[in-house]
């Protein structure tokens, strides 16, 4: 769990995470909103469908990937949270077939 | 498309140095960075980082403030959130901004894109709450985050450094586990050069040691046999020391074993690489400017070779030195400067390559232990591959899908390449790395059919200040 020491949530930035509220910083990154609350399981892997979360938050793993406003495969460690996103857990059997 | 005399990819002290020297210069200047503002993973959010968080990095840190304003105030044109994801060796460039695609030419490519983890492979490491030691930097750097309870895992460091931060900011790791080998110590010692900068980087790595052991922090030293537990995330880490068995529980674990080079744009334009066995990495051959094998594309910074912030920026100056003087056919007394400092101040490296060296666990992982995280493939599987008389990482790719997965071979092409040497009893040199074509990283079809008009900032670098 991970706790804030500098930066305070906005009442202006709060996005659903498979429906539960999360409010975020402003600078904060979905990746990073969403571990602040707590969250650390960002998707199911397309091979077995075992839980993954961020490894590197610098854009090169891609193990934070998660589906953002129906669009799959948003590194949520790259993406600025936004107001009203509708942020979901990307599931990996689903991730191969999606657009 | 539009021209720029230097297109440089990467916002990190290389980046940035070289991109102000090329601008004073008056020559026109691009830098493209996936990041939203620039300072790369060293300087990261360091604009926004007020007086209690530059407290807690330290003066390392706050030295990029300097070096960050000055880019900003440079004519520089800089494009954030930018994922470059082609390059080709006639120097144009694509990259994705927003969903959409845009290219651009340049006459000299300057390669600033740093340095990535090394990859740790070891049981358990896909687990969510297992993280680098990197990362957890970054969740404090950028986003003021903080993780109780942690266990950092690994040798490097930055481990150390990360603990003494996390001290200072109040949440005291639980304990930091170190992998590397007793003797790594007696072997490095001799490898030590007493002069101003490593005396001044030991003393620092000193003081680290202290502040953390002066804290309380339970130090493993030699551990083996490392695994992290747990059935959908992190719950403990085990080891070994001397025949002794050790369980902690950590809902956060976070692993280092050094850093090594982003090799995958010198890599996508097939420059010469060569394998270092101090630093076990490949590394782009260049010469002294950072010149690689394919004409006026430089590379600068840790993506050349570890060598640290302040290197770095002096290699950014270096090659953006070079492009001038090649342009001018007029000599500058400031690049032998800047070759003799730079000299000096990487001596302390032969002496943290030997003692950081990753532990032979890591090289060689266990048969269950996950090496492709994106396709999820052991060790035992790439040996299987290997027994079976297939010659090498391209051809193991072809088979079992390593590096093919969105990573696209960034968090297993060293570690492949070492299981596939270490196998056929040949050098990672001989048996090569993966093959890395575009795109770079994944792209959308609406990306690429959305290919614009090259992007101009309507004023250079200001207008993306970040409020």
């Amino acid at each position: 769990m991970l706790r804030r020491i500098a930066g305070r949530i906005s009442p202006d930035i709060v996005f659903e995470f498979d429906g539960r509220p999360i409010h975020a910083a402003p600078g904060d990154t979905v990746a990073s909103a969403l571990l602040a609350a707590g969250e650390t399981i960002f998707r199911s892997t397309p091979s077995s469908g075992k839980p993954r979360g961020p490894f590197c938050m610098m854009g090169v793993c891609f193990e934070c990937l998660v589906e953002i406003d129906g669009v799959t495969d948003r590194q949520a460690c790259l993406t600025p949270a936004r107001d009203k996103m509708q942020v979901r857990k990307q599931r990996g059997f689903d991730a191969t077939a999606s657009s | 498309m539009t021209h720029y005399d230097v297109a440089i990819v990467g916002a990190g002290p290389a980046g940035m140095s070289s991109a102000i020297e090329i601008s004073q210069a008056g020559f026109t200047a691009l830098l493209l960075d996936d990041q939203p503002a620039p300072g790369g993973q060293i300087y990261r959010s360091i604009e926004n980082a007020h007086t209690d968080r530059l407290d807690i990095l330290g003066p390392d840190y706050a030295e990029g403030k300097r070096l960050v304003a000055e880019f900003r105030s440079s004519s520089t044109t800089y494009i954030p959130n930018a994922t470059v994801w082609n390059v080709s060796r006639d120097l144009t460039l694509a990259y994705t901004r927003e969903g959409v695609s845009h290219g651009i030419s340049a006459d000299a490519l300057i390669v600033a894109s740093g340095a990535i983890e090394r990859p740790t492979p070891m049981p358990g490491w896909t687990l969510p709450g297992v993280m680098t030691v990197g990362a957890l930097q970054i969740l404090l750097k950028a986003h003021g985050l903080l993780a109780d309870a942690v266990v950092l895992v690994g040798s490097g460091p930055l481990i150390w450094l990360l603990a003494a931060q996390m001290i200072k900011a109040g949440a005291k790791p639980s304990a930091i586990v170190e992998t590397l080998p007793l003797s790594h110590y007696f072997k490095a010692l001799p490898k030590l050069r007493f002069n101003r900068p490593a005396f001044s980087y030991l003393k620092k790595g000193l003081l680290m040691m202290r502040s953390v052991k002066a804290a309380g922090v339970p130090v493993f030293l030699g551990a083996q046999g490392v695994a992290i537990e747990g059935s959908s995330r992190a719950e403990a880490v085990s080891f070994e020391i001397r025949g002794r068995m050790h369980r902690l529980p950590a809902e956060t674990v976070a692993l280092h074993q050094g850093i090594v080079p982003n090799q995958q744009i010198t890599r996508l334009l097939h420059c010469d690489h060569r394998w270092s066995e101090s630093q076990r990495s490949f590394l782009p051959v260049s010469d002294c400017f950072g010149e690689t094998s394919v004409a006026n594309l430089y590379i600068a910074g840790d993506g050349a070779g570890i060598g640290g912030a302040k290197v770095a920026a002096m290699q950014g100056r270096l090659a953006a030195l070079r492009i001038l003087e090649k342009a001018s056919a007029v000599q500058n007394t400031a690049t032998s400067e800047l070759l003799a400092e730079i000299e000096k101040e990487i001596s302390i490296r032969p002496f943290l390559e030997e003692l950081y060296l990753p532990s032979a666990e890591i090289r060689d992982p266990k048969e269950n232990t996950i090496v492709c995280r994106c396709e999820e493939i052991t060790a035992g599987e790439v040996r299987a591959s290997l027994a079976s008389g297939v010659p090498g990482p391209n051809q193991i790719k072809s088979l079992l899908r390593t590096g093919m997965g969105p990573c696209q071979g960034r968090f297993c092409g060293l570690a492949l390449s070492e299981i596939a040497a270490q196998y056929l009893g040949k050098t990672p040199a001989s048996v090569g790395y993966y093959r890395i074509r575009a795109p770079l990283k994944p792209l959308r079809l609406t990306e690429l059919a959305n290919m614009g008009e090259a992007e101009v900032p309507q004023a250079p670098v200001k207008q993306e200040l970040q409020k």
